[in-house]
């Protein structure tokens, strides 16, 4: 079976080919580079995404800290994970970088501040 | 009045790199005004991923992108940061009048570089009929309400334009609960990059309407609903083809306009139809002496784009400075 996507790891967007029997990948197509090609890969496979969203804080200089997954986690875990985001409160200085929760809903990525906040 | 070598209005992407790279080239004294209370402009507010990939070859998100400048601005003692600093005045022979709380300021720049950046077109400016409710909003405007702010500006919203802030706004939205019932774009095809088409809208089941137009918002108090048409190739509706969809909020993403007031206040010619300014070549002006870099020099895709042509206005600076390398 054939499909095309179109790549979302940069701007340049490339049409990809993916010829693949279920999700099992026979070969790819179109891709102008190894990003590509992975993308379109684990896109067959199981869909990965980056979550970025913005979790509430206390007692420091901006109400909300950006935070992102450490690394991809599965498509559809992402609402799971907005709403377990939602029930956490930053209440400590951070650094960018910073780990504001670890193993998070048991899919071995980390929740890692973007920004350094200070207290109020 | 107190003078500086260099002074950069603006502390985003664009008057940050601008700053790195003047001091790079030699410039000895920077002052960097920025209106906010933080370093980083635009990118405070976007907090998804796409940053980085052409200057630091990762992928970043805004703040990430903004803290690698941050810091280095702030490891640099000869850039003097100001915050909540919001340039009031600039004339042509370069002195500056900034406010900042409890002082208005003035100094005298022997050069001074234009990071101002963009703000939104509005509702108004692309004349949606109807009434007047609560609930629109320019999408950036909503960007740095959900953000930075913590606000979710309503429960069911309809996208006017497809632009990348829009695009991203109606992913942005939905993780939040929203619900995005749909992006209406009056041209053929989206004005914002596909990778956006497909992670914001695909991702999340959101309806793209090419060739419609929002042709009336409806709502005493608050926004209630939206009239929705299709048009022709010469943008007339199409008979018949309208429908309504209910919603209370609408997020209007139909460009941006940079912000150049200041260079006109200075003297410098101005391009009445893109708000940019008229000049020979990218990052200068009419006006000696003074540049223009970013946003305000004209409408970028991506911040790593503003980042390099931003350095190139840091080294114009310091040439015309005669700063030694």
């Amino acid at each position: 079976m054939k499909r095309t996507m179109t790549c979302i790891e940069c701007p340049k967007g490339c049409t990809l080919e993916i010829e693949a029997d279920g999700a099992r990948v026979i070969s790819v197509s179109g891709h102008q580079c190894r990003r590509g090609d992975k993308y379109a890969r684990q896109e067959t496979e199981a869909p990965m995404r980056t979550l970025t969203t913005s979790v509430l804080t206390r007692g420091l200089e901006l109400k909300m800290l950006p935070v992102r997954t450490s690394r991809p986690i599965p498509k559809d875990k992402l609402f799971e994970a907005m709403d377990a985001i939602k029930r956490l409160t930053v209440t400590s200085p951070v650094k960018a970088g910073a780990v504001v929760a670890t193993d998070f809903l048991g899919l071995g990525v980390d929740l890692v501040a973007c920004r350094p906040l200070e207290k109020l | 009045m107190k003078e500086r070598e260099l002074v950069i209005v603006g502390g985003g992407p664009a008057g940050m790199a601008a700053a790195l790279a003047a001091r790079a080239a030699g410039v000895r004294d920077v002052l960097l005004l920025e209106r906010d209370q933080h370093l980083g402009g635009i990118l405070n507010q976007c907090i998804h991923p796409g940053f980085g990939l052409h200057h630091f070859k990762e992928e970043l998100t805004g703040p990430e992108y903004a803290d690698r400048f941050v810091r280095l601005v702030r490891e640099d003692p000869a850039i003097e940061v100001s915050l909540r600093s919001f340039v009031v005045k600039l004339t042509g022979a370069r002195e500056l009048s900034f406010l900042r709380p409890g002082a208005l300021e003035e100094v005298k720049a022997r050069a001074v570089i234009l990071a101002t950046g963009c703000r939104e077109r509005t509702r108004e400016m692309i004349a949606i009929p109807g009434s007047r409710p609560a609930g629109v909003f320019p999408a950036g405007l909503a960007q740095k309400m959900v953000n930075i702010e913590g606000w979710i500006p309503g429960r069911e919203a309809v996208i006017v334009g497809s632009g990348d802030i829009g695009l991203i706004m109606a992913r942005r939205m939905a993780l939040e609960g929203v619900r995005v019932k749909a992006v209406v774009e009056i041209q053929k095809t989206s004005r914002g990059l596909v990778r956006n088409v497909v992670q914001c809208l695909e991702d999340f089941g959101i309806p793209l309407y090419f060739q419609h137009r929002v042709s009336m918002i409806h709502g005493r108090d608050r926004v209630e609903k939206v009239a929705v048409v299709k048009v022709d190739d010469d943008f007339k509706d199409l008979p018949g083809t309208g429908f309504e969809i209910a919603c209370d909020t609408v997020l209007v993403s139909v460009g941006l306009i940079p912000e150049n007031e200041l260079l006109e206040m200075a003297g410098g010619e101005i391009n009445r139809r893109t708000n940019t300014p008229v000049a020979p070549a990218v990052n200068l002006t009419s006006v000696p002496g003074i540049f223009a870099c970013g946003n305000a020099c004209k409408v970028y895709d991506l911040a790593d784009s503003v980042t390099k042509d931003s350095e190139l206005a840091g080294r114009l600076a310091a040439e015309y400075l005669g700063a030694a390398a």
